[in-house]
Parts: structure tokens; C-alpha cells; sequence
């Protein structure tokens, strides 16, 4: 047993043993925990993956004459101005108005970067604010408070992502190649900050921590921290202006949007022998879920689990498949902080802290509360006019006449889909005239929607495939009717 | 070696690698192909001895070539070696080295780009 301030006066007389957690998950493997403990007297750990829910607070001082910001832009980002005057919060995700490619990550990046950034804002105007309108030019050392502060960082653990499907998704865990194409993770298993503290012992509100090159404080627990399955969060805060863009950089994250890689390492105090057993955890003993982006719903089936020791291998079994994986979190970089951090203990320039309130251990993550339910395809699709293989392009023109639709599902005798048939299809072989059967023109790989589909997948898909309609079909794949954009356009108006 | 070849769209009709062939006598292996609107692209590998002579051709054929020797370029100071790129790659030119550091095995690279596109911090580009 050791108190922390036996453990920070060792730091001060530099006569402290710091080990970073990778080093302790073989150190108690060679000594025992016993021996371990008596020994080890802090633990370094580190993580550097993509935290999108980042930000940081600032506050420009005043301009003359003065303005109250209702809105303010940096380098055409937008940041938050419901607070006082000059006041803003910058979220790392918010774009550009005109790039998707650049956002707030990358303002905090510039900034930390030693770069000049444009501000703009607008007012209506007021007594003590007369000021409507400013545009100027500012670096971090012009700004009064630059404050990062992140709502959600340094996730315990975090699902992997597959997809199912037939095509490519572009999602915040990365390109996901389809047909269970790769596997993507988040992460960095034994070294990650609340992974050797499961029990929250030394990590609360007041734990003193590396946050992005500076120090930096655990705050409290994070949103959406889910404790009682393992997925624990934490809220972070440091000054930016001590900060380093070696720690903190901005993300582009294909078709998804903008994101920031933080840098953060928190130091264990081996207290007792409980701590240097908990420090000493290993890949293999991380066990998370790989879950299937395939299936666009919050509820994602989950394809099977696997320890973070699989996922760092670089290959992941899936139906008897080798399935390449790879990382978003840097793990040289999440070494590199855990080696930094154990540098600043050991040459006495960090001290440690003990929470003054430990994050919560009860508790899970709640799913939105939907008082307008969700519409399903089957609720709004109309009945759909099939036809066979054989039919002919005139019989098929008369039938789109008579029944006033755009669309006819092509089905096998079985009665399941094999195709579709557009108004403009039957147009386009008219005009040729050298087509007999809807075999001939029809579109063989169709796009459909499932009966319990909400009506937002559907609308995506005819949005993606640049297409009108879609057949709905069940298990069997026969056609149980048509959704199409008119009856989606419908609903937004209701809306 | 690699060559990269470009062709204008008033010459992706006519037979212009069959009569390389056929010209020179050197066998071309074609990696990848396509055709779109604004012309042709092909990627090809040729033998070391017979790149001279085959780059001529080509050039008498109007079509433009470029060699890659460096078929991937990778900027030092922005890569953070997350590995993104690693399980994209379909030639597996990247894995990690014993340090957690990417390496790149340009010679596999069949410039197809996927990993410029999957690059979170856009530290790749293609020649």
C-alpha cells in the first residue's frame, strides 16, 4: 500500500518508478502483482484516435465599438455564440460553408499550428453593443481564453465496423469496403487510459492528465458514458494554448465530415496491489464487438466479438473468411504519449491527482425517446403491378397507361424479382423500335426496400441511386409493393 | 517498371497496345484499365530492358506516358501511421513495421488511389 503523496514526493525527489501500461502488462507477467505492486509506482497509459466530440471554448475579447456575436465564422467555420458577447465554443466537426474537407478540427489545428485564422461575425445591434458587424484576423496568442474542452473523449473501449452490404460505405469508422470487405477499429486495447482503471479508482473529476502536449484535467464523466457494459467516457479540459498540433490534429473522414485526433495520457498511481493487477490487463483480455454498417439502423447486429489482440493482428476471421483490419487510433502515437508522460514524471515536471469524484459506475446509454414513432415502408408503399419476363414492350406500355404507374416489378414464375421496367425504359425501345420483350430492356440489378425499412433508408437509396421507385420486397424476395419518391414527398409535406 | 498511360479520347478505339506488342515484341502486362468520357487510362508493368523502347512506341501512338517509380507519395510530417490505409489497400503495399510504423511497398502499388481517398489526415497523393 502507498498514498499518493508518498508517490508524488518519490516524483520530487526523482526516485519514482514509472512504467508505461504496455511495460506492466509484462513486468506483472515476469514479478507477480505482489511484487509489481511494491515496485511500480505509476503506470503511463495513452490513446490518439479521431474524438469528434471535441471543442474548444474561446473568448476573443472586445472589439470597438463593441459587439454582441450572434453568429461568428472562423476561416468560415461556425462556432456556437449563444453565450456571452465574445464568447464561443468551436466544434471540431462543424464545416466549412465552403469545404467539406476543412472544419473545426481544423481551425483548432491552425490555431495550435502558431497560424492567423479570419473571424467574422454579425449582430443585430444593441444600446451596449452597437457594433452589427466585424470582420478580422487572429492567432491564438490574440485570443483571450482558448479553452479545449471535450465533451466525450478517450472511450475504454469502442465497437469495430463491417459491412454487410453490397456496396461501399462511407461512415465515421472509415471506408468499409463491402461484403464484409474489412474490418476497422477504434482504439488502443491495454494502452488506453480507462481500460487499467476499470473501477474508476483514479480517474474522476480532478485527475490531472496529458491532454494534447499540455496538462489537462478529467473533468467528469463524458456523454453518453455507458459504464455498467464497458464503455466509460470522459470530459476533458486544457489550456490550448499550452497545447501541441504533434497532439492534437485534424481528421478527414471520406463522405463522412471532419473529426479531431486528441492526444491523451493519464497516469495510474499504483496504490495497492488491486491497481498493478488492473494495469497489467492485456489486448487479449479486451474483448469488443464487431458490428455490421450494413444495416443502416441504430441497432446494429453484431457479426461477433473479438479482443483487441484479434484486431491488432491485422486479420479477423468472418464466415470462415480472412477479413484484413485496420485502425483509425495511432498506436506509435498513443506509445509516444505514454512514453512522454512517463519522461514529464520521472524528471518531476508532472504530479499526480486523485479524483476529488469519481465517475460514475452505474449506468447505460439511453436510445432517443421518439414521441412520433418511426414511419416504416410498409405503411406508405402502394400496391405494385408486376409483370413476367415475357411480357411485351406494348403490353407493358399499356399497362404503365392504364394503371398510371412508372415502375413494373419483372418477376420469375416463382414469383420472385428479377428486374424492373421504366416508363423511360419502354420510351427508349419504342424510339429504337428493335425490342420485343421487357427481357431485353429490363434493369436486372434492382434496388429494393424491405417492408420494415423506416422511410429515411428508402428516401437515401433513391437518393444515392438517383432512381424514383422502389420495389419492397419480403424474405422470399417476392413483391409486396412499390414505395416511390411522390409518396415520400407526400409525407415530407404532412410533415 | 511501371508506366501509366493516358489516352485522349480520339485514340481509346484503336489497338494501340496490340500493336505495341506486336511492334516491339515485348510482352506487356496490362494491371488495370479504364475507360471513361474524358479519355483512357491504363496502367502497365514492362520489363526493366525494354522500357526505352517501349515508351517511344507509345509516345509515337500519341499516347501520353508517365513512369512510375514512385507510384505513391507519402507526406512524412502529416502521416500518423494510424494504419486506415492498410486494410484498404487490394495490393497490400502498406503494413506496419515492428515499431507500429506503416512501411509502403511501392512495387506492389497498382495506383488504383483508394487509400489517398481513405487517408483521414491526407498525407497520401499518387504521382
Amino acid at each position: 500500500m502507498k498514498t499518493l503523496s508518498e508517490i508524488n514526493e518519490k516524483i520530487k525527489e526523482g526516485n519514482v518508478y514509472v512504467v508505461t501500461a504496455e511495460e506492466m502488462t509484462s513486468l506483472v507477467k515476469e514479478l507477480g502483482v505482489k511484487e509489481a505492486s511494491k515496485q511500480v509506482d505509476v503506470v503511463t497509459t495513452g490513446t490518439f484516435g479521431t474524438m469528434c466530440s471535441s471543442g474548444v471554448f474561446l473568448n476573443f475579447g472586445h472589439s470597438d465599438p463593441p459587439i454582441k456575436m450572434e453568429k461568428v465564422w472562423l476561416n468560415d467555420v461556425e462556432a456556437y455564440t449563444g453565450i456571452a458577447a465574445v464568447d464561443a465554443y468551436l466544434g471540431a466537426t462543424q464545416l466549412s460553408t465552403k469545404s467539406s474537407e476543412y472544419g473545426g478540427a481544423h481551425v483548432i489545428e491552425d490555431l495550435v499550428s502558431g497560424k492567423t485564422v479570419s473571424l467574422r461575425a454579425i449582430s443585430q445591434g444593441t444600446d451596449c453593443y452597437p457594433r452589427k458587424e466585424i470582420e478580422t484576423e487572429l492567432s491564438l496568442e490574440d485570443i483571450n481564453q482558448a479553452i479545449l474542452l471535450n465533451p466525450r473523449n478517450a472511450y475504454q473501449k469502442y465497437n469495430a465496423a463491417t459491412n454487410s452490404s453490397d456496396e461501399v460505405l462511407y461512415t465515421y469508422m472509415g471506408m468499409l469496403l463491402p461484403n464484409f470487405g474489412n474490418v476497422t477499429f477504434s482504439g488502443v486495447g491495454c494502452l488506453s487510459p480507462l481500460s487499467n482503471d476499470p473501477e474508476y479508482r483514479t480517474i474522476g473529476l480532478g485527475t490531472r492528465i496529458f491532454l494534447g502536449g499540455a496538462t489537462g484535467y478529467v473533468i467528469g464523466e463524458g456523454t453518453q458514458h455507458s459504464p455498467e457494459n464497458g464503455y466509460a467516457t470522459l470530459m476533458v479540459k486544457g489550456n490550448l494554448k499550452e497545447m501541441s498540433p504533434k497532439y492534437l490534429k485534424a481528421a478527414c473522414i471520406q463522405g463522412y465530415g471532419v473529426s479531431l485526433y486528441v492526444g491523451i495520457g493519464i497516469p495510474i498511481p499504483i496504490l495497492d496491489e488491486n491497481l498493478a493487477k488492473a494495469t497489467s490487463i492485456s489486448d487479449e483480455d479486451i474483448v469488443t464487438k464487431i458490428i455490421d454498417f450494413g444495416v443502416p439502423r441504430r441497432d446494429k447486429p453484431v457479426i461477433k466479438e473479438v479482443s483487441y489482440a484479434e484486431l491488432k493482428s491485422g486479420a479477423v476471421e468472418i464466415n470462415g473468411r480472412e477479413v484484413k483490419v485496420s485502425s483509425l487510433s495511432s498506436l506509435l502515437k498513443a506509445r509516444e504519449i505514454a512514453e512522454k508522460l512517463k519522461e514529464l514524471i520521472k524528471k518531476g515536471e508532472f504530479l499526480l491527482s486523485l479524483p476529488i469524484e469519481s465517475l460514475p459506475r452505474k449506468g447505460k446509454l439511453k436510445p432517443m425517446k421518439q414521441t412520433n414513432g418511426i414511419t416504416l415502408v410498409r405503411y406508405v408503399m402502394s400496391k405494385a403491378e408486376i409483370i413476367s419476363k415475357e411480357t411485351s414492350i406494348e403490353d407493358a406500355a399499356k399497362m404503365i397507361l392504364e394503371k398510371r404507374v412508372n415502375h413494373l416489378p419483372v418477376v420469375s414464375e416463382e414469383g420472385k424479382l428479377i428486374g424492373i421496367v421504366t416508363s423511360w425504359d419502354i420510351s427508349k425501345a419504342v424510339a429504337l423500335g428493335k425490342f420485343e420483350k421487357v427481357e431485353d430492356i429490363m434493369t436486372k440489378r434492382v434496388i429494393t426496400a424491405s417492408p420494415n425499412d423506416p422511410i429515411d433508408i428508402a428516401a437515401r437509396k433513391l437518393e444515392q441511386h438517383e432512381i424514383s421507385a422502389l420495389p419492397v420486397v419480403n424474405e422470399r424476395k417476392e413483391v409486396i409493393g412499390m414505395v416511390t419518391s411522390e409518396h415520400l414527398s407526400k409525407l415530407l409535406v404532412r410533415r | 517498371m511501371k508506366l501509366l498511360l493516358r489516352f485522349d479520347p480520339k485514340i481509346t478505339n484503336e489497338p494501340i497496345i496490340a500493336s505495341t506488342v506486336k511492334k516491339t515484341g515485348v510482352l506487356i502486362n496490362i494491371l488495370r484499365a479504364s475507360v471513361e468520357q474524358k479519355g483512357g487510362e491504363m496502367l502497365v508493368e514492362v520489363p526493366e530492358e525494354s522500357v526505352e523502347l517501349v515508351v517511344k512506341t507509345f509516345k509515337d501512338f500519341g499516347v501520353e506516358v508517365s513512369k512510375l517509380e514512385k507510384p505513391i507519395i507519402r507526406d512524412e510530417e502529416l502521416c500518423i501511421h494510424c494504419g486506415a490505409c492498410i486494410s484498404l489497400c487490394p495490393t497490400n503495399v502498406f503494413r506496419f513495421n515492428e515499431s507500429q510504423e506503416v512501411i509502403i511497398e511501392e512495387r506492389l502499388c497498382l495506383h488504383c488511389g483508394i487509400c489517398v481517398k481513405a487517408c483521414p489526415v491526407k498525407a497520401l497523393r499518387l504521382l
